[in-house]
């Protein structure tokens, strides 16, 4: 089936077989690779992405669902000349990651939640990113880091 | 993990995804977030041969004040119901309920129908809509029908809809300032409750479901007949699980359940009793 979708601003127009993932078609098919795939079983959150600017998991959404859609990843996150988006600043800053396999997908769950919640507390944060599971950090410097990158640093 | 080949098709309206089910038969499953059944589809649990996919009915995802009751569209999405603040004014347990269901990330793609109509006794609105005795509105061939929420669970991911019917709407009764309260314990923040509480209490009046506590959500109604025959919130509490048959997994045993229901619904009541 034919799909077009905007991903990271530019359009994609191409033939998936309906059963294609979408962090399958934004891999495979388009060589983003910054969105990771971790349990695959929309536990851990690796593979969070932005669709119409909502983070979503990408393992559990076919690629057919999001025809016609806007999708942004890691890798659109950083101004054109290479800037670092103030969330990975942040994140880096606040040594918010470690291996770094849960980083794109953190990354992209806080910029969402402060779409939503502008100057999230402490625990709105934890709550907020509860959809991504880290195994090197125990959660501390990220939730620091999206506090900085509110602007309200813990 | 990918799903089992499929053909996929997309209805644009309630009438035409009927249709669209009807013609290709038992093999065919509707597909609205996707949050329910494209993990059972990846596990290959689940095989349909064609997907029926609703998503893009934008007509069925609504909240309206109905007077006595509040409409939901099936389409409406969890983190639509939980910031509504419609819901939060009318029906707040359900609000409430709505923003603990998964993480985030779930809420912006799951639907309250899709929840539902899934029928999970371990999901959290399927015992929300129970306790605060919901109406289930179904489409088939035939037209509109109602189903009452305790005659909707028939089994284990079982519903009394016909295969070709779909959920189109869900009405909740407004609140008028009833006291509630909702009880999940998991051991991890985006996992399934363990044993979950919905409840609510008015002027002697309740109503009290149980997450995970059987083959369908659990109305606990001898707890709301306690109540009314005047027993403390202690007593009645010890009929939690009157109605239950909760069956041991890797995270309880039926010990670890019955006692769990026991101490969360007296917890429950006594935060609705505010």
């Amino acid at each position: 089936m034919e799909i077009s979708v905007i991903v990271n601003g530019v359009t994609h127009t191409g033939d998936v077989e309906p059963r294609t993932l979408l962090v399958q078609y934004i891999r495979e098919h388009l060589g983003l690779t910054g969105t990771n795939v971790g349990c695959d079983t929309s536990s851990c959150g690796a593979c969070s992405l932005h669709l119409d600017g909502e983070a979503v998991k990408s393992c559990t959404i076919l690629a057919v669902q999001a025809d016609g859609h806007e999708i942004t990843t890691i890798e659109g996150l950083a101004a054109p000349d290479g800037t670092l988006h103030p969330m990975q600043q942040a994140f880096m800053e606040n040594h918010g990651l470690q291996c770094g396999y849960c980083t794109p997908g953190m990354v992209m769950a806080a910029t969402s939640l402060l779409t939503e919640n502008p100057h999230p507390t402490e625990r709105e944060v934890r709550i907020g990113l509860e959809g991504n599971l880290c195994r090197c950090t125990g959660y501390h410097n990220i939730v620091k880091s999206v506090l900085a990158a509110a602007g309200d640093p813990a | 993990m990918i799903p089992a080949a499929f053909d996929y098709v997309r209805a644009g309206s309630a009438a035409e995804a009927i249709s669209l089910i009807g013609e290709h038969g038992d093999e065919a499953k509707f597909l609205a977030g996707g949050h329910s059944l494209l993990p059972l589809m990846k596990l290959r649990l689940a095989q349909p041969s064609v997907l029926v996919d609703i998503g893009r009915i934008t007509d069925l995802s609504y909240i309206r004040d109905a007077d006595d009751h509040v409409a939901i569209g099936a389409l409406t999405r969890h983190m639509d119901v939980e910031l509504s603040p419609l819901l939060r004014a009318e029906v707040p347990l359900l609000a409430h309920a709505a923003g603990h269901v998964g993480d985030p990330q779930v809420r912006h793609r799951g639907t309250i129908g899709g929840s539902i109509a899934h029928a999970d006794p371990a999901s959290d609105l399927p015992a929300t809509t129970l306790a605060l005795g919901a109406t289930y509105v179904v489409q088939g061939p035939g037209g509109r029908r109602e189903i009452a929420a305790g005659d909707f669970y028939a089994g284990f991911l079982t519903s009394t809809m016909a295969p070709d019917e779909m959920l189109t709407e869900i009405r909740i009764p407004k609140m008028d300032g009833a006291g509630w309260s909702f009880q999940k314990f998991n051991r991890r923040a985006q996992d399934w409750a363990i044993v979950g509480v919905a409840a609510w209490r008015r002027d002697g009046h309740s109503g009290v479901a149980l997450v995970n506590m059987g083959s369908v959500p659990i109305l606990a109604a001898s707890v709301s007949a306690a109540l009314a025959g005047g027993a403390s919130i202690e007593d009645a509490a010890e009929q939690a699980v009157a109605e239950a048959d909760p069956q041991a997994d890797l995270n309880a045993s039926v010990e670890y359940r019955t006692h769990l229901a026991k101490v969360l619904v007296r917890r429950a009541l006594v935060e609705a009793a505010g």
